[in-house]
């Protein structure tokens, strides 16, 4: 299973960016080999529907779960459509917003938390 | 003939302009064009009866489930992210779409057919001495310029046309003014104004259309616009001072040309000036 972090910075150390269409990057984490990734979010840089074309990406790269701070309503509609599971609630540095959700302390998003365009 | 008038920042008195303008037009047809789509105002200061309604669509892409089969290609054509495949299901957002065509036209498997969606709609009015024509853009929808463009299109060919533009200086002002004969800029002279007008300048200055200045609310402190137009050649067509009777009959929804027919003559003068500047 992937999980993926919303991050500021390319290591487990960084910080969690609570936006999810506008983080800099993603920390992946397999849990089958326990590799983390980091990959960077060119979505931030549309002009609109960046929550979108994030999803997409994460879809594309066989995301399971994505942990965040907040997401809108057009990246959850995509993410759901996607059947990516969205947890909310993020913060610290990624490994301990991974270690929270292992946890079970985040909880699964059913509808968005924040508003359209809240990113930007 | 189109007049545009436009001005910047907003709460100048285009819609002052517009419409005394229109109303003191002798011996020609004339049609007064509200093309501020998003708040339409000029219908306040006039009683009619409806013509005619238009409703104005634009195309929005309509995904056929069956005959798609995931390859993606919408997804990477649209350049708004307003159609996304996601787990072989495809995904629109109507709101981020631009009417571009580039997913209807590119798909290999011809899935995607446009979809006609209402954004507004265009409504005619007599109002006596002439035809009030108003845009009105439908609440939740946020792309103007079809609307403003089917208003335009409903010019007199053979007639005066007054088009009364939103403030600013972007997407929906440009629309306005583009091909229009002469585009008046209203102004104030205050700081904000100024700075507002020089936008507007530039914006009708890339369009090349001719423009001239109308300063409301007149005073002393004129003298930084004066200066402005000035330097950068622009003539002054008039001035409209800052007068408490002129915002009464303005308040009370009452044109300038019908409480003082002073005015009549000064508006007019202004459509003179304007048709000379046309012909020079």
């Amino acid at each position: 299973m992937k999980i993926a972090i919303s991050s500021q910075g390319d290591s487990t150390h960084s910080q969690v960016n609570p936006r999810l269409g506008r983080c800099e990057k993603f920390i992946i984490y397999d849990t089958d080999t326990g590799k983390n990734t980091a990959v960077d979010n060119g979505g931030r840089l549309s002009s609109g529907g960046a929550g979108i074309a994030t999803a997409r990406m994460l879809a594309d790269l066989g995301v399971n779960v994505v942990i965040t701070g907040f997401v809108g309503p057009k990246a959850f509609a995509a993410l759901k459509t996607a059947g990516i599971k969205v947890y909310t609630g993020a913060q610290g540095t990624v490994e301990e917003s991974l270690q929270l959700y292992q946890q079970n302390k985040l909880e699964e998003a059913q509808s968005a938390n924040a508003g359209a365009h809240s990113g930007i | 003939m189109q007049i545009s008038i436009a001005s910047g920042k907003g709460g100048t008195g285009k819609t002052l302009v517009a419409t005394n303008l229109a109303l003191s037009i002798p011996d020609q047809p004339v049609q007064l064009m509200d093309c501020d789509v998003e708040e339409p105002n000029a219908h306040i200061f006039f009683q009619g009866q409806p013509v005619s309604r238009i409703t104005v669509t634009r195309p929005v892409p309509k995904v056929d489930a069956e005959k798609c089969r995931h390859c993606g290609t919408c997804s990477e054509v649209c350049a708004f992210n307003a159609i996304a495949l996601l787990d072989k299901m495809v995904l629109t957002f109507d709101d981020l779409c631009h009417s571009c065509g580039a997913c209807w036209y590119l798909c290999p498997h011809k899935a995607i057919e446009p979809l006609e969606k209402e954004i507004g709609t265009v409504e005619k009015t007599d109002v006596g001495d002439m035809v009030l024509v108003t845009g009105k853009l439908k609440i939740g929808s946020h792309i103007s310029p079809p609307v403003i463009k089917k208003v335009k299109e409903q010019s007199l060919p053979e007639g005066i046309n007054i088009i009364d533009g939103p403030p600013g200086s972007s997407c929906p002002v440009m629309e306005t003014v583009e091909g229009t004969d002469y585009c008046v800029l209203v102004t104030e002279p205050t700081p904000f104004g100024l700075n507002d007008l020089t936008l507007a300048v530039k914006m009708v200055k890339t369009l090349g259309v001719p423009c001239g200045v109308v300063i409301n609310r007149d005073g002393p402190d004129s003298v930084m616009v004066e200066e402005f137009c000035r330097d950068n050649n622009i003539k002054i067509l008039m001035r409209i001072p800052l007068d408490v009777g002129i915002a009464e009959s303005y308040a009370q929804g009452i044109p300038l040309v019908k409480e003082n027919p002073a005015w009549k003559e000064r508006f007019e003068k202004l459509y003179r000036s304007i048709v000379e500047e046309v012909q020079a």
